[in-house]
Order: structure tokens, then C-alpha cells, then sequence
């Protein structure tokens, strides 16, 4: 008897359990690669938030690679159809995901929440497949900056340079001076991030658009590109012997002690001024890269969603797709994490100083055209012809190939990926 | 009776103690088959699709107009002077994007005919091309470079090990004081791994740290050593990293080569009144040729393998330079989303591997055979 009551007792409470979740609240799983101190900080905001609505966060945190090792569990998962809830991938890879016919449909959330207001259009087209969301966008990085060392400047008797003319000039009195001009990292990505800087700045953001948003074979091989090339290689001579294969971060820590005098980096460079415990403005500068002041080159970012066959998981995905893009976790995700929010109107208390500066450039460029996806950081092409593109510039660059046979070769090769 | 079934009890046990070792084996077999052999074969298939960010087992297909798919379109009434426009997009490579296809025709023979002729023009030019991948991959610049490394680097790898390896190991065995302490020192580079010797030789190597700093401090400012960065010569600093680690193995295969060698026939060869160097060259060395074979093919697995080695020593940089099969194969396949080309390189590999491997054994093992 007593056993038997015991058992009768257990069911109903295990049935409740079941239906306990299952009303209130599911479970997301969620994969990314934001492992490191102040990201893991930034993300448990989501969890606490999440957790606060009755949903329980299954945390399925990956590191290494950049996110190479992420993706690779990622495929695996989705192969045995199996995916998690929502996992980190951006730029034009969301298609891709897309044409796998595994994205859920976000598109409810996002009018009841008002997206397409919230969102400048080129980040929003970048969160849609064929019309409809199925990724949330989460910050943004500008690209375009340059990290400078004023006190070489002075020591050197340079300016700071606004155009690629007087970077030479300036580059020359530097290099005299016996400081290296540029703190370069050899590898392949930040090579193309000054290569896509320089782009930008030679061409303006529409030939950006048609040569390496659009890969248009005629926009890369013409003389605009053979003269981003040219300017390129002009910048190798002030660089130093050991630039090949240097970290990024280690060619900032040449600009924070004084070795060399500036650095073409994305704004998580902040990050290592601010450990050094250096002040913008006094201890260092940073400013739009030469050419480019009116324009922005974005890196976003985002979670794409997987659909979902449980009721629980599907409120669950839903809800996380609300609340990352409410201000509370924008506010304190992009502060800790060092970006700036992907929503407009935001308030700009809790923020430093090139933080709101990019904010204003951000809602500046979105209205003004010169808001352009970053090619560098996998928001402009699928992964096949941006490859293409990284191989033949850093080919380039590293070799005596001329200008004018990169820039064919670069059509070719981008062709070739298509 | 009871001697019977005594005598059927046994013969259960026999067949059992004789299936024991198949028994045993089993599981491994099955796992070799699938594990290596069904995997190859996977391999296989992905490089003939088209497959991008995951596997997709279709026959790479799409629109390409080729000679014959023009000749079906004039038999069906697409006239001479189309034919003739189209003629120019046989150098286009194959498409399985309708809309892409279909733009590329546009241009050529106008928007009016395209229109007319669309249904035919596509239903003609669709085909199937297993190779596919195969001439992407050989038109790729990148690929001919890593397959031109790899052949330096497999060759140089290989030959200085051995010539390096035989010769220590000669000296070694000349009965020299404290020869265990020396044999100890060459192989202890082996107990690394290879992601350990890529970071030292990275910063001997590097022109702000290593070599060429040392010695421009030492007084001679004009030297430059800067193989790292230069991309002509990185894939040989790859090769003095490799051979540095894996010579004092082979050092240790040959030492014990040259002790199993019967010293009676040396002796011999010393009455006879044969010199040291004739005595290695006529008897010595030619008995140590399983000791070669065995040295030739893991040192030739460990060259096509290799890519933890490269990955930290240069990245494969300057630019691609010194980039390898195994590396390529990687940043195609998990990096770019290009997973048909990466199996379709994976499979040169194989391959390369079989090309090399195969003579090398059937030679060896036919001459032991009727030996």
C-alpha cells in the first residue's frame, strides 16, 4: 500500500514537472564562443534575463579558433538534426544556414517589437532570409579605426593623418625618426582589414558596395582597385621585419609602448589600451582610419535560430530573441563587451568616449550611405569568395606580384569561388 | 555414452578456442573497415557533389553550355546565329544557380531571346559533372603552391632525416665513451610535439628575436637571416624544423639496425683487409635496407600529414606561401564552407600517399617473398 501511494505520488509529480516547464517557460541551448572574461560577463546578462521570464539557459559555450571550433560542432549537431536552440553566426553564412531550410521564422516577434525601426536597414537585410528574420543581431564593431601613439607623433615632428597622402608624409618622418610608422600584424584577416580600410577610402562606400559587397568582377579588376593596391604595398616599407604572422594584439602593444606609431584595427583594439591602463585622447588616439571619417564599416555580431518542435522552446527562443535586442541587455552586453549597441535611440549614459563617438557615426552613416558590411569580418560575402579575396591579397601583399595582375587575379579568383 | 558426448563437449571448446582470436579481432576489424575505410570512401563521394557548408550526397550538376548541349539546341530549333552567341560561355564553369546562369545567357544573346528560348536552353545545358571539384581544384593557384611545397618539403624532410639520421647513428656506433648520454640528447627532440618545435623555431627564427638579432648584436649589422618572412624561402624554414625533431628517431632506428648487424661478417670483411668506409659501403648499409624502408614511410606519412607544425611556425604565411596539402584541406573544408573542394584535395592526398607508398612496398615485399 504504502508503495503504492509512493509510486502514485512520484507520477503525478513528475507530470507536473513536465507540465510545469512546458507552461511556463522551455529551455534554449544556446552556442557561441563568447568565452573570455568581460564576453562570458556579457552573456550571463542574457542568461539572468532569460531566467527571469521562467526559461532555463543550457549553456553550450565552445572556445578556440576564433569560432572555427564552434562551427565545427555546430554542422555536426545540425547534420544529426539535432541544432541548438541558437547559435552565434553572422554575415551572409545566416543565408547559407538558411538554404539548409533549418532557420525558424522570427518575423512575429519582430513587428510586435518593431525591428525594422529599430534596425538600420543594411544590418536588418543582413538578419533576413527571403524577406523574413531568423537572426537577432547583437552589437556592432566599427572596423575603420586607427589606433595612434601621439607621442611618437611628436617626437617624430608628424600630424596625424586624415588621407593617405599625408600618411606618407607622416609615415616618412617616422620611420626617419626610428620608429616604426605601422604596428602590422601579418595574417591573412588583418591584412584585409587595412586592404577593405583603404577600399573605403580610395572608392568611396559605393565602389566598396560593388567590389566587395557585390563581388563584381568588373569593380575588382578596375584602376580604383589597382590603386588600393598600389597604396597597399606602399605601407609594407613602413612596417618592420617582424610583421609576418604577429597577433593583432601584439601589434597594439607596439603602439601602447611606443615602439611603433599607429595601428589599423577594429575597436576591440580598445580593449587592450584600456588594460594598459592608458587614457583615450592623452595616452593614445583614436580616430576614423585616413579617408574614410564619414563612413563606417560594421561588423555585427548575431544569433540565428533554429526551429523548434517543442511549445516550451519555441516561447523560449522567442523570448531570447525579444530581450537581446531590448535596451537593458544592449546597454550592458555592449559596455562590458567593449562594442556599441545595434539598436538606434539608445541612451549613451553608461558609455566612454569613442564608444559614443561610433554611435553617433553609426546613426550618421546609416542615414548618410557610408554604413558598409565588413568584408574582413565575414559580413559582406559568403566565406568561399571572401577566402578568394583574403588569398589574393595577402598573396599580394607578400610577394612582388604587380598591382595590376592582383587586381585581375582577384576577379578571377573571386570568379572561380562563385 | 558418456565417452560421446565427453568427446562433443570438447569439440564445442575446440571451435571455441578456435574462433576466440576471430572473436577477439572482430570489433577492431569492423571498426578499421568502418572508421578508415568507409570513411575514405565518404570522402570520396563529398568530392564529387557540390556540397558548401555541410555534406549534400547529389552528383555535382547545373547549367554549363557545352558542345553537346549547343548541338541538342539546334536539333530542337534554336537557330545558327544563338548557337553561335552562345559559343562564348563554353569557358563559363558550372552553375547550379538558375538565376546566375540565366543572367550570364541574358547578356550574351539579349534579353527577346533568352526569353524565346529559355526552356530549350535549360533543359539542354544541364549536366552532371563528377569532377567538378577536381579542375576547380587544379586551376586554384593556392593548390598548386601547397602541392609544389609539399614536394619540397617531402623530399628535403625525408632525405635530410635519413642522410642526417645514418650518419649520427654511424658515429654512434663507433663504441665511444658516455654514448648513452649523446643517444639520449639526439632523440629527446622526439619527445616533443611538433605544435612545441614550431613555436621554438618560430622565435629562433624570427629577424626581431632570433638568429639574425643575435648575430647583428654580435657586431656584423649587415646580416640578414630572414627566411621566416621572406615567402620564398618560409616552406624551408619548415623543413628545419621538421628535421631537427624527427632525425634523432631515425637516428634511433639505424642505431638499432646497425646493432643487429652480425658482427662475424665484419669481422671477415677486416681480415680480408676491406677498409671502414668500404666495409659500410658494400656490407653495412645494404643489410640496414628494412631499416630504410620502415624510416621512408612514417617520415612520408609524418611529411603529407603535417600541418600542426606549419600551422604554428608560419600559418602557412607569408601570404600562402608555405602553405600544405593538410592545411589547404582545412581552411577549405571547415573554414570557407567549401567542404566538396576540401574532400576533393583530401583525396589528392590519398592519393599522393598511395602513389608513393604502393611501389615502395610491392617492390620491397616481392623481393622478400622469392628472397
Amino acid at each position: 500500500m504504502g508503495l503504492k501511494l509512493f509510486r502514485c505520488c512520484l507520477m503525478v509529480m513528475v507530470a507536473l514537472c513536465i507540465f510545469s516547464t512546458s507552461a511556463f517557460g522551455g529551455e534554449v541551448e544556446v552556442l557561441h564562443w563568447w568565452t573570455s572574461g568581460g564576453e562570458a560577463k556579457s552573456v550571463a546578462v542574457l542568461k539572468e534575463l532569460l531566467e527571469k521570464e521562467g526559461h532555463i539557459w543550457k549553456d553550450f559555450a565552445v572556445a578556440g579558433g576564433g569560432g572555427d571550433a564552434a562551427m565545427t560542432v555546430l554542422k555536426s549537431r545540425a547534420v544529426a538534426g539535432n541544432p541548438p536552440t541558437a547559435a552565434q553566426v553572422k554575415g551572409p553564412q545566416i543565408q547559407l544556414w538558411g538554404d539548409e531550410g533549418l532557420l525558424a521564422n522570427l518575423d512575429d516577434v519582430a513587428r510586435a517589437e518593431k525591428w525594422d525601426e529599430l534596425l538600420p536597414k543594411v544590418v536588418a537585410d543582413i538578419m533576413k532570409y527571403e524577406g523574413s528574420y531568423v537572426a537577432v543581431p547583437v552589437n556592432v564593431h566599427r572596423i575603420n579605426w586607427m589606433w595612434a601613439n601621439p607621442e611618437v607623433f611628436r617626437k617624430a615632428g608628424a600630424q596625424l593623418p586624415t588621407t593617405w597622402e599625408q600618411f606618407e608624409v607622416a609615415a616618412k618622418k617616422i620611420k626617419k625618426a626610428g620608429f616604426i610608422p605601422v604596428a602590422w600584424g601579418g595574417q591573412p584577416w588583418q591584412e584585409a582589414t587595412v586592404f577593405e580600410i583603404i577600399v573605403a577610402a580610395v572608392g568611396g562606400p559605393d565602389f566598396y558596395r560593388r567590389a566587395l559587397v557585390d563581388a563584381d568582377a568588373k569593380a575588382l579588376s578596375s584602376p580604383t582597385m589597382v590603386k588600393v593596391l598600389e597604396i597597399m604595398k606602399m605601407i609594407k616599407q613602413y612596417t618592420d621585419k617582424g610583421a609576418p604572422g604577429r597577433d593583432w594584439n601584439l601589434a597594439t602593444a607596439m603602439v601602447i609602448q611606443g615602439k611603433a606609431a599607429m595601428q589599423f584595427m577594429g575597436d576591440w583594439a580598445k580593449g587592450e589600451f584600456t588594460a594598459a591602463g592608458k587614457s583615450p585622447g592623452a595616452d593614445y588616439i583614436a580616430m576614423p582610419a585616413p579617408g574614410t571619417s564619414n563612413q563606417f564599416l560594421f561588423n555585427v555580431d548575431s544569433f540565428i535560430m533554429f526551429k523548434q518542435k517543442d511549445p516550451g522552446a519555441k516561447e523560449a527562443q522567442k523570448a531570447m530573441a525579444r530581450l537581446i535586442l531590448q535596451p537593458e541587455f544592449q546597454k550592458v552586453f555592449n559596455v562590458n563587451k567593449g562594442s556599441i549597441p545595434v539598436r538606434l535611440g539608445m541612451p549613451r549614459a553608461p558609455f566612454d568616449d569613442p564608444a559614443l563617438r561610433a554611435m553617433s557615426e553609426f546613426i550618421a552613416s546609416a542615414t548618410g550611405g557610408g554604413l558598409v558590411p565588413s568584408m574582413a569580418h565575414e559580413m559582406a560575402v559568403f566565406p568561399a569568395i571572401r577566402g578568394a579575396i583574403l588569398d589574393v591579397v595577402t598573396n599580394f601583399y607578400n610577394s612582388d606580384m604587380s598591382a595590376k595582375k592582383a587586381a585581375a587575379e582577384l576577379a578571377r579568383e573571386v570568379e572561380a569561388a562563385m | 555414452m558418456a565417452d560421446l558426448s565427453k568427446a562433443r563437449h570438447k569439440g564445442f571448446f575446440d571451435y571455441l578456442e578456435d574462433a576466440i582470436p576471430k572473436l577477439v579481432l572482430a570489433p577492431t576489424f569492423l571498426a578499421a573497415l568502418i572508421f578508415i575505410y568507409g570513411f575514405i570512401l565518404w570522402t570520396a563521394w563529398i568530392s564529387i557533389t557540390q556540397s558548401r557548408l555541410l555534406p549534400n550526397y547529389k552528383i555535382a550538376s547545373g547549367y554549363k553550355i557545352t558542345k553537346k548541349a549547343l548541338e541538342n539546341m539546334g536539333h530542337n530549333g534554336v537557330p545558327e546565329t544563338v548557337l553561335k552567341e552562345l559559343q562564348a560561355l563554353e569557358k563559363r564553369e558550372l552553375t547550379n544557380k538558375k538565376s546566375r546562369f540565366l543572367q550570364n545567357v541574358k547578356k550574351q544573346i539579349g534579353l527577346e531571346q533568352t526569353h524565346k528560348y529559355k526552356e530549350l536552353i535549360l533543359k539542354h545545358s544541364y549536366t552532371r559533372d563528377p569532377l567538378f571539384q577536381y579542375k576547380k581544384l587544379f586551376n586554384s593557384d593556392r593548390w598548386l603552391v601547397a602541392l609544389k611545397n609539399l614536394l619540397i618539403f617531402a623530399s628535403l624532410f625525408i632525405g635530410l632525416c635519413i642522410a642526417l639520421g645514418l650518419l649520427l647513428a654511424i658515429f654512434l656506433d663507433q663504441r665511444i665513451r658516455s654514448e648513452g648520454a649523446l643517444r639520449t640528447i639526439y632523440l629527446y627532440p622526439m619527445a616533443l610535439s611538433f605544435i612545441v618545435t614550431g613555436a621554438v623555431w618560430k622565435w629562433i627564427l624570427n629577424p626581431n628575436l632570433g638568429v639574425e638579432q643575435l648575430v647583428r648584436n654580435m657586431g656584423f649589422a649587415g646580416f640578414t637571416f630572414d627566411w621566416l618572412v621572406n615567402s620564398k624561402m618560409a616552406i624551408y624554414t619548415v623543413v628545419i624544423a621538421a628535421v631537427w625533431q624527427s632525425t634523432g628517431f631515425v637516428l634511433a632506428l639505424f642505431l638499432a639496425g646497425l646493432r643487429g648487424i652480425d658482427d662475424a661478417i665484419i669481422k671477415a670483411a677486416q681480415v680480408d683487409g676491406a677498409s671502414l668506409p668500404r666495409i659500410y659501403r658494400r656490407i653495412i648499409i645494404p643489410g640496414l635496407r628494412p631499416v630504410f624502408l620502415s624510416a621512408v614511410i612514417i617520415l612520408s606519412h609524418i611529411a603529407i600529414k603535417s600541418f600542426d607544425l606549419v600551422m604554428v611556425l608560419t600559418r602557412g604565411g607569408p601570404g600562402y606561401s608555405s602553405d600544405l596539402p593538410a592545411t589547404f584541406m582545412y581552411a577549405f573544408a571547415f573554414n570557407r564552407g567549401r567542404l566538396g573542394f576540401g574532400a576533393s584535395s583530401a583525396m589528392m592526398m590519398f592519393f599522393v600517399v598511395m602513389a608513393i607508398i604502393i611501389p615502395y612496398l610491392y617492390s620491397e615485399l616481392r623481393k622478400t617473398r622469392y628472397a
